[in-house]
């Protein structure tokens, strides 16, 4: 039933994000969930990949989040660095599901081993730097979904294990660190300070020598010794590396802008999730990056058509007399009226500023998603125009 | 005699409106005459947005707003860079040297490689600020307000300690994690979880609490935000979740009423479900206080309306 209260004539006028046209599409390889924390990323990620899988698409979800539940809900006992696979959807259709969550630090040991002789790999694997960097920089995580999504392609590529990958990205600090952080940490390993560190008597920065030692001194007495001694073994161990680093940030970032991926922006219908996501769509659009539109999670609705000023007069008439539970739920139904005018006037205001961002809504539901019907469920009305 | 903390803590899951009990607590301590600092650390611009003023940046520390009680609340959003530049100036006397790292990638750099350091410069930041209520010093505040990073991070956060402990056994940036952590271990420091009556939040919350608990630092108050508050008893909220009541509304066509009583079930079997997350939040044995729902979303008002809740159910130094 629709009513005025309900968001129904925002919805005619934005456009509609169309999920299953997006996994239908055999082009679309890639879908990367973004948005602020606790917007419901994870629960979307796992829902699309859910309903791409039952679609006859083969599916691997990468989730960033230890979220336990999203493993149990899945019915995999333990989520961690290798794809599962999630056996109990529906395979009617061909399709098929697995399931991983990003290991920082096992991840970054891989490209290690990799990408270096067994005793470089050794010498930087044990290197007191390194493990501070590949357990806890901050910009470490979102590096190593990006390297962990360019692993994942080349195997779908190469195998063809899996035709669709989906990606939930790290709680990011801020809207932009998931974008900016692997430009940031190859910045910083291959940057002009960690070259003066290395050689300071070399190239055009040799006159600035007298200078640097002033600020190497500085630095020592805040870092002290021993971790800049840490920094410059690692550095030298690690500089055949940087190349192949680099390289593969920069593809996966062309393989991120290609018509073969895609973004969605979660958020849900309040203030300060909709201004992040107004910074993820407008950086995104700046970027050039394919951004199919916006799910919005956690959308009140209602369906009677009472306005919150009636519902409590009603149930003014009913105060002193035996329906103590319809005066409340007369009341109940006012603050849920009221909730949809606040979630539609703040989502009227985004789609004014950005009538383009295509959308779909997902209701509050009245339950957690806890289990696979749920993540069905989420994944129809993810579906559902109306 | 109510427990004095002069630095009050701030953490909560995303989602869980932690800047704004933030800003509601630091206006709840801006009683009569009294000057209260709010901190944000993660370059959101939360707090500017929130009261509306322009972004806070730089190291300043600007008024935001002046409560109907007669207090000041203050702003300040602390940038690790800048407090390297500053901590580099005030004990090496590098103010120069720091903006010729700074231009050469080495700040960044030096609060990249070691994030510990980049705690220890942000919380430092807070403890000079906090260290000023000795009246000797310019700008003393009564209190100080961090609304500080979500649950998952906090512990780590929190413990300086263990951020410098691979990274300087002696030295200054070792005596100044000393000192921070004598501050946040001291019985003038609390720490304060925000959350929501939903499974991930409170789990965020208990487990936050039992990461923190090691760490020696004083746990205040978990406020529960967004709270539905009932006149209903269990019994009548278990009937009415059932959706087996007729409800009969005069004035109301039956379709409606069938309408009303359905959406009615799903209200109360999220009420229902709410008290039991509640009866987890109170396991804790920690002091509890519940800030309302707003319908009309947030505002400078309802901040205010937030800070009035706040002091009537925090055992707080100005109240």
């Amino acid at each position: 039933m629709i009513n005025e209260y309900d968001g129904s004539a925002l919805q005619s006028a934005v456009p509609f994000l169309d999920i299953d046209k997006i996994i239908g599409d055999r082009q679309t390889k890639i879908i990367i969930c973004c948005g602020s924390g606790g917007v419901g990323k994870t629960t979307t990620s796992a829902a699309v990949a859910v309903r791409a899988a039952e679609a006859g698409r083969k599916v691997v979800v990468l989730t960033i989040d230890p979220a336990r539940r999203l493993a149990q809900s899945l019915g995999v006992g333990e989520l961690d660095n290798t794809p599962r696979p999630v056996t109990m959807i529906d395979t009617a259709t061909g399709g098929s599901l697995d399931a991983m969550m990003l290991d920082m630090k096992g991840t970054f040991d891989d490209v290690v081993v990799a990408h270096s002789t067994p005793e470089k790999a050794a010498a930087i694997l044990q290197n007191q730097f390194y493990v501070a960097l590949s357990s806890e920089f901050s910009g470490t995580q979102e590096y190593m979904a990006m390297e962990k999504l360019g692993q994942l392609h080349s195997e779908a590529e190469a195998h063809g294990t899996w035709d669709l990958i989906v990606v939930d990205t790290p709680p990011a600090r801020s809207a932009l660190d998931f974008l900016d952080a692997p430009e940031h940490l190859s910045a910083l390993l291959d940057g002009r300070f960690l070259r003066l560190l290395l050689h300071p008597t070399r190239g055009p920065m040799r006159l600035m020598s007298a200078g640097f030692s002033m600020m190497s001194a500085a630095m020592t007495k805040i870092l002290g010794a021993q971790i800049l001694g840490d920094v410059q073994t690692f550095v030298r161990a690690f500089e055949a590396l940087f190349g192949g680093f680099r390289q593969r940030a920069t593809s996966t970032f062309e393989l991120l802008s290609s018509r073969h991926s895609t973004f969605l922006v979660v958020a849900t219908p309040q203030h300060d999730a909709l201004r992040e996501a107004a910074y993820f769509v407008d950086r995104l659009t700046e970027e050039g990056m394919p951004l199919s539109g916006m799910v919005l999670n956690r959308v009140h609705t209602s369906a009677l058509a009472i306005s919150p000023e009636r519902a409590l007069s009603l149930a003014e008439d009913l105060v002193g007399t035996s329906a103590v539970l319809e005066a409340e739920a007369l009341r109940r139904h006012a603050a849920l009226m009221r909730t949809i005018e606040t979630e539609t006037r703040m989502m009227e205001r985004f789609a004014a500023a950005r009538p383009a961002v295509a959308q779909t809504q997902v209701q509050s539901l009245p339950t957690d998603v806890t289990d696979l019907a749920a993540l069905r469920r989420v994944g129809a009305l993810l579906s559902d125009k109306d | 005699m109510s427990p004095r903390h002069t630095l009050h803590i701030v953490s909560g899951k995303g989602g869980t409106g932690k800047t704004t009990i933030a800003a509601g607590l630091a206006c709840a301590l801006a009683t009569s005459g009294r000057r209260v600092l709010l901190c944000e650390v993660e370059g959101r611009n939360g707090i500017s947005e929130l009261f509306g003023v322009p972004p806070l940046t730089g190291a300043g520390e600007r008024r935001i707003n002046r409560t109907s009680a007669g207090g000041m609340v203050y702003g300040l959003s602390v940038d690790a860079e800048d407090a390297l530049i500053e901590y580099l100036d005030t004990f090496y006397h590098l103010s120069i040297a720091g903006k010729a790292l700074d231009r050469f990638g080495a700040v960044d750099f030096a609060t990249s490689i070691a994030p510990g350091l980049r705690d220890v410069l942000l919380t430092g930041k807070v403890y000079e600020a906090v260290r000023r209520k000795i009246k000797s010093r310019p700008n003393p505040y009564d209190a100080v307000v961090l609304d500080a990073p979500p649950t998952g991070r906090i512990a780590r956060f929190l413990n300086v300690h263990a951020a410098v402990a691979g990274l300087a056994k002696v030295g200054p940036i070792r005596s100044q994690a000393d000192s921070i952590m004598r501050l946040l271990r001291s019985s003038t420091t609390a720490v304060h979880f925000v959350s929501l009556l939903e499974d991930m939040p409170v789990t965020e919350t208990e487990e936050a609490i039992a990461a923190l608990r090691p760490t020696q630092i004083r746990i205040g108050t978990v406020i529960e935000n967004m709270v539905t508050l009932t006149p209903l008893d269990h019994d009548q909220l278990q009937t009415a979740a059932a959706g087996s009541v007729a409800l009969q509304v005069p004035g109301l066509t039956i379709k409606q009423n069938q309408a009303l009583a359905s959406e009615f079930a799903i209200e109360a079997a999220r009420t229902l479900q709410e008290q039991q997350r509640h009866d987890r939040l109170t396991a804790l044995g920690l002091p509890l206080a519940q800030i309302t729902f707003d319908p009309g979303g947030i505002d400078e008002g309802a901040i205010l309306v937030i800070a009035e809740q706040l002091r009537d159910q925090m055992s707080l130094e100005a109240a």
